[in-house]
């Protein structure tokens, strides 16, 4: 799985690191999504998809072929 | 219902699009119809007031998901058909162009439509903003004019204040709370808002109410209950929204301000409702509530889906909504009641960065950040700690 993030849809919601904190971060200055593991191991998968589907603004969009 | 049965979402947008995401992750095999009013695939509206109307995005931008992931969901989308009609106890739903759709569990998305101000309807040059088409309408109004009065202080009339005064014009809201987002965010921090407002070159005339509008064809000016008219060539009101649920009538669904759920999100055997048009008992807070903000679409979708494949879930979320205005972004986690007791727990109300924090009766109901996304996120947590215990389900 391959995550990718469009910074420039991201309102800084949050939602993905409380799902996904191993994956997402936010940063300190304008709480935009940090990806901090671009190709999450199978046991991070589940909570990844759930990240990218409860992203408010869909900035969170997986590749599941690679 | 087993998970083969068949489901009809009437709504496709962010709360209809979840619903039938939110199926399928659930393991639900059978078919899955989405029906719409609008002629387009689920698209976001949070962009409307603000990057598609600043002209930073085209609207194709907006669209919620791509052709593949719609083709994965496998579900079938009718759109630009409304649904006018609908019988609960046979779960069937009757469309503009005479279709009629059953299924074994239906699923309510229809949102909300703008109020309108009476006597402003059909006059050129006045605004509301819900829909792509409008966001586009409105733009275009806008950048062939010079002098833009916003009619109402909330969240969006505020948002299009300041995405109207990047694109040059001159601006002036009006409305009758004594400053922008006063009743939703208190007066500590609506009078920043104001401030910033003010500072970027808003004229704000707020504390009056709107009597209604001038002009012929074409608007020419707002008039305030004072008497005064304050000149106008584009005017957008938006002073709230009210749930879409005309078509329910005689449904046999209870509707009061939406369409009353258990809570569940259930308002019928084998019906439920979801986003902005659901309102749901909520058994954390012992009350009825009814949201309209862009995570809610999603969440109660996911809740909504379990249920309608046999799960039993209540619904009770902590509500979060976000708002960006000039260079500020505002997050808010939670309830902000009026009466609460306000407090600066990080950054400082100075700095242009800050987390407020809201206590009522000795809980945190709510924090709310300006500037400040993740400190306050992390926040979140202390109303989760203050949270009362779950009230007896009605
Ligand atoms: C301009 C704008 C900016 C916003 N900004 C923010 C923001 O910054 N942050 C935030 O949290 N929230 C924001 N929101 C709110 C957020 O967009 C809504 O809460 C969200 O769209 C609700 O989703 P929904 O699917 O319940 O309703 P809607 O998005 O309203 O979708 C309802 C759909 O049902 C369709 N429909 C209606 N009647 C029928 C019928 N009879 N038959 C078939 N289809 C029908 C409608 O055409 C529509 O497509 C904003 C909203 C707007 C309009
Ligand atoms: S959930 Fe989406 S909008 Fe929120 S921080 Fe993560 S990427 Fe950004």
């Amino acid at each position: 799985m391959k995550v990718t993030v469009d910074e420039d849809k991201c309102c800084g919601a949050g939602t993905c690191v409380m799902v996904a904190p191993d994956v997402f971060d936010q940063r300190e200055d304008d709480g935009v999504v940090v990806l901090l593991d671009v190709q999450p191991t199978a046991d991070l998968h589940e909570s990844v998809r759930e990240a990218a589907n409860m992203c408010p603004a869909a900035a969170i969009a997986l590749d599941e072929q690679s | 219902m087993s998970a083969a049965g068949s489901v009809l979402v009437v709504g496709a947008s962010a709360a209809g699009l979840a619903t039938a995401e939110a199926l399928r992750r659930g393991g639900h095999a059978g078919p899955v119809t989405v029906l719409g009013a609008e002629r387009h695939l689920p698209y976001d509206r949070p962009p409307l007031s603000k990057k598609v109307l600043a002209g930073e995005w085209e609207p194709d931008r907006v669209r919620l998901r791509q052709d593949s992931a719609l083709a994965a969901l496998d579900a079938e989308f009718v759109l630009g058909d409304a649904a006018v009609g609908f019988d609960a106890a046979t779960r069937t739903a009757r469309t503009a162009s005479g279709r009629e759709l059953s299924a074994d569990a239906v699923v309510l998305a229809t949102g909300v439509r703008p109020r309108t101000l009476p006597g402003a309807d059909g006059l050129d040059g006045v605004h509301v903003l819900r829909t792509l088409e409008d966001s586009v309408a409105l733009r275009a109004d806008l950048a062939a004019a010079s002098r833009l009065v916003v009619v109402g202080e909330g969240v969006l009339g505020a948002e299009i204040a300041a995405t109207a005064r990047t694109m040059g014009l001159d601006v002036t809201m009006v409305g009758p709370q004594p400053a922008p987002m006063a009743g939703l965010l208190g007066p500590l921090v609506s009078g920043r808002l104001a401030a910033l407002h003010s500072g970027r070159g808003v004229d704000l005339r707020l504390g009056t109410g709107v009597d209604g509008v001038t002009g012929e064809h074409r608007v020419t000016g707002v008039r305030l209950d004072t008497g005064e008219v304050l000149p106008a060539e584009v005017v957008v009101v938006a002073i709230g929204a009210v749930p879409e649920t005309g078509w329910l009538a005689g449904s046999g669904l209870e509707l009061d301000d939406g369409v009353v759920c258990d809570s569940r999100c259930r308002a019928a055997p084998g019906v439920y409702a979801v986003g902005d048009v659901a309102r749901w008992w909520d058994e954390r807070l012992g009350a009825q509530v009814r949201l309209e903000n862009r995570t809610h679409a999603t969440e109660q979708a996911g809740v909504v889906a379990a249920n309608v494949l046999g799960a039993d879930r209540a619904y009770s979320p902590i509500p979060y909504f976000w708002t960006d205005q000039h260079d500020v972004k505002i997050q808010v986690h939670g309830t902000l009641p009026p009466d609460a007791e306000v407090s600066v727990v990080d950054g400082d109300l100075d700095g242009g960065r800050f987390v407020a924090r809201y206590r009522h009766d000795g809980r945190t109901t709510g924090v709310l950040g300006w500037n400040m996304a993740k400190q306050t996120r992390i926040r979140r947590q202390e109303i989760i700690d203050d949270s009362p215990a779950p009230a007896a389900q009605r």
